[in-house]
């Protein structure tokens, strides 16, 4: 008994009276600088959210320094259903959003070497990679990471989350609850969502068993309709990039997709979108853009290049190209139609199963031929990730079809999400300039 | 001689291009070298003595291209080797399909439609099985003049496979396979067909277009030209001066820009 107490002393100490107030008096502060973005590049500044807002993110891996031994904790997959677990009071961490964090802050190879040094394939998944290695190693941006009391896995984005979190099992020897979805060729049947329903009514008793106190099904309820209005919000953040000049990059939306991602169905995510949709209206009506001279719309496929995400951007800015789309914050956003409180586990096994990953190939051409059309896009760029599989099989179809039925430039960039060592600077730098160029002979 | 009106040149990985040509893109002067480790005082040492030698002033156009494109400071436009390559080959050819260019350690896949316009294109990454460097390296480990790999490959009655594609590897299979007693033409042709066969992926996923159009210093090589025309299926047309294709784009695109009249080099 004395562990949990000093644990509960220390958070409510040292995070709640100390850490956190001390966070966002350093963000109202204004103590964290701009980047310099904005200043001398052809990029202007990006919109933001108020630096509340923005504590308020920062504020969510604050916490999990502290939270061990208060509150339960989780590991998720990206694409897991969270409501549940958020419902019963979980502190819900993202591997895969550590892993992005990593790869930003330029830390992920290192930290990729040490799961290398113990015998995982350079060909396995690079989220795995910096998952595992940072457990393996003890390395993170993040001083601490929290130990978890549950793994929860959804095969909705990839194959590679059974294996990796069953090796995660094996390591911290706590439960792990695997929820299978079955691919969807086409709209999933009430078979196919009976199937995962009944795997969510299986994770419920394991979750609570690990929480210590039941699920109350109106804060189910309530969870899931938060979940449904800032995945909305996401959406209409996302589309405001339709104006002419588009007040955002996607470059800005890999960044501000954090939110959506980790405090989906808290009353956080509502706030932060709706602060930063009203900002993005704002520049709409000075008809400021986000890229200083627009003159090519870009739409981006696959996960971004996270360790290259700001020179990316500036060298494609210089170039007048705002990517203004990318079929990855799009895919956060785009089921949110989907979503109904009033019968929360139905909704959920329904929109987790037609996550965009978990449909054929088909089915995302056809959400790009849209959004080439809502967007105005004059070309695509396919990054052609070498470690997430399944989102880049189909792109050299997708990019045929694109050139010669859209007739709309597509370029496949190769490279890799989160491992440097796949990115080849000068021939990546050869090809983006070659499809500006070929942008450039359309106009 | 006559004044050139414009310079293309074409720094790539393993040689240096230069090529003048006058106001009706007809070439006056090419020249070519190999790359040396400081490519920007070698582009403007050749840049200069062309100058010099075609006696041309001051202001003409100097458009760069090539991995080396940006180290050249002199240049008044740096255009991608894609641009350049399909401007060169139109140029040639004045028709839509494919170029096939096999350089040092890169090869293009270009689509042109029927205007010259570039619909498509790819490029080998972070690997340089398909390139000319596979050769070039298993020339320079064999002894062998890397003129004659073509002609010595041709000669064999049949292929000796090579299951390595890997440039290094595929090194120390060679030996090997010497070692056996394999006869050198055999070998020979097996390495030939392993890099087409790799090349061919590449063309085959870009879904070309007839005809072929060979160009870049691997076009040189007879045995890599017939073997592709048999993997491909498509009739190879063979550019007249494969290895300048890049440069000659580059000073077409150098007359037909409006270019500041800026002085390519202080003289």
């Amino acid at each position: 008994m004395m562990q949990p107490n000093r644990s509960r002393l220390r958070y409510l100490l040292g995070y709640r009276c100390f850490a956190k107030p001390a966070l966002y008096v350093r963000f109202l502060a204004g103590f964290r600088k701009p980047g310099k973005t904005g200043q001398n590049t052809a990029l202007n500044a990006p919109v933001g959210v108020s630096a509340w807002k923005k504590a308020g993110l920062a504020n969510h891996y604050l916490e999990g320094r502290y939270v061990e031994g208060v509150r339960k904790v989780a590991w998720v997959t990206s694409g897991a259903p969270i409501e549940i677990l958020r419902a019963l009071g979980f502190y819900v961490f993202y591997p895969e959003n550590h892993g992005a964090l990593c790869g930003a802050r330029k830390v992920a190879t290192e930290i990729m070497q040490a799961a290398e040094q113990q015998g995982y394939s350079p060909a396995l998944c690079s989220y795995a990679r910096t998952d595992l290695g940072s457990l393996l190693s003890g390395k993170t941006p993040l001083q601490k990471i929290p130990r978890p009391d549950l793994l929860l896995a959804c095969t909705n984005i990839c194959q590679t989350v059974l294996s990796w979190y069953r090796c995660l099992a094996e390591y911290l020897n706590v439960p792990l609850y695997l929820i299978d979805t079955p691919f969807l060729f086409r709209d999933a049947t009430p078979d196919q969502i009976d199937y995962v329903k009944r795997q969510l009514e299986g994770l419920i008793p394991v979750a609570e068993q690990v929480a210590g106190r039941s699920l109350k099904w109106s804060r189910l309820r309530q969870v899931v309709s938060w979940s449904k209005e800032a995945t909305q919000l996401w959406l209409e953040v996302l589309e405001t990039a339709k104006a002419k000049p588009s007040p955002l990059t996607a470059f800005d939306g890999f960044i501000h997709m954090a939110p959506i991602v980790e405090q989906r169905g808290e009353t956080h995510a509502i706030r932060y979108y709706r602060d930063l949709l009203k900002r993005l209206q704002n520049r709409i009506q000075r008809r400021e853009g986000a890229v200083k001279e627009e003159r090519f719309r870009v739409l981006w496929d696959n996960l971004p290049v996270w360790y290259r995400l700001r020179h990316l951007a500036e060298f494609l800015a210089e170039r007048g190209v705002n990517v203004v789309a990318s079929t990855y914050t799009y895919a956060w956003a785009e089921l949110a139609p989907m979503m109904d409180s009033n019968r929360p586990l139905e909704t959920i096994a329904r929109t987790y199963l037609h996550v965009f990953l978990n449909r054929p190939a088909r089915s995302k051409l056809k959400v790009m031929e849209k959004m080439i059309h809502d967007f105005q896009i004059d070309g695509v760029i396919l990054h052609s990730d070498r470690s997430c599989k399944p989102y880049s099989l189909g792109q050299m179809d997708q990019r045929d079809h694109l050139v010669s039925r859209l007739n709309v430039p597509a370029l496949l960039l190769e490279a890799d999400h989160n491992d440097s060592r796949a990115f080849a600077e000068q021939q990546i730098r050869t090809r983006l300039e070659a499809f500006v160029e070929m942008m450039e002979q359309r106009k | 001689m006559t004044l050139p009106a414009a310079i293309g040149i074409d720094a790539g990985s393993t040689t240096i291009k230069l090529v003048a040509i006058d106001r009706k893109g007809e070439v006056i002067l090419q020249v070519i070298e190999k790359t040396e480790p400081l490519v920007a005082p070698q582009a403007e040492r050749l840049l200069k003595s062309v100058l010099e030698e075609t006696g041309a002033s001051g202001s003409v156009p100097v458009v760069a291209t090539g991995y080396g494109r940006k180290l050249i400071r002199s240049a008044t436009l740096h255009k991608t080797e894609i641009a350049c390559h399909a401007a060169g080959i139109y140029e040639e050819f004045q028709q839509a399909g494919t170029l096939v260019d096999i350089g040092g350690q890169d090869t293009k896949v270009i689509r042109l439609d029927s205007d010259g316009r570039v619909i498509n294109f790819a490029m080998n990454d972070k690997c340089a099985a398909g390139t000319g460097r596979f050769l070039e390296n298993l020339a320079n480990r064999l002894n062998i003049p890397i003129e004659k790999l073509g002609p010595e490959a041709l000669g064999a009655s049949k292929a000796q496979p090579i299951s390595s594609t890997c440039t290094v590897f595929a090194e120390s299979e060679v030996i090997s396979l010497l070692a056996e007693g394999i006869p050198l033409q055999e070998i020979l042709l097996g390495l030939h067909q392993a890099l087409i066969s790799r090349l061919s992926a590449m063309v085959q996923a870009l879904q070309p277009a007839p005809p072929i159009f060979l160009s870049g210093g691997g076009a040189k090589n007879p045995a890599l030209a017939q073997l592709l025309e048999n993997s491909l299926g498509h009739p190879i047309r063979i550019s007249a001066r494969p290895q300048f294709v890049g440069a000659y784009g580059a000073a077409l695109i150098g007359l037909k820009t409006d270019l500041p009249s800026k002085t390519a080099l202080p003289l």
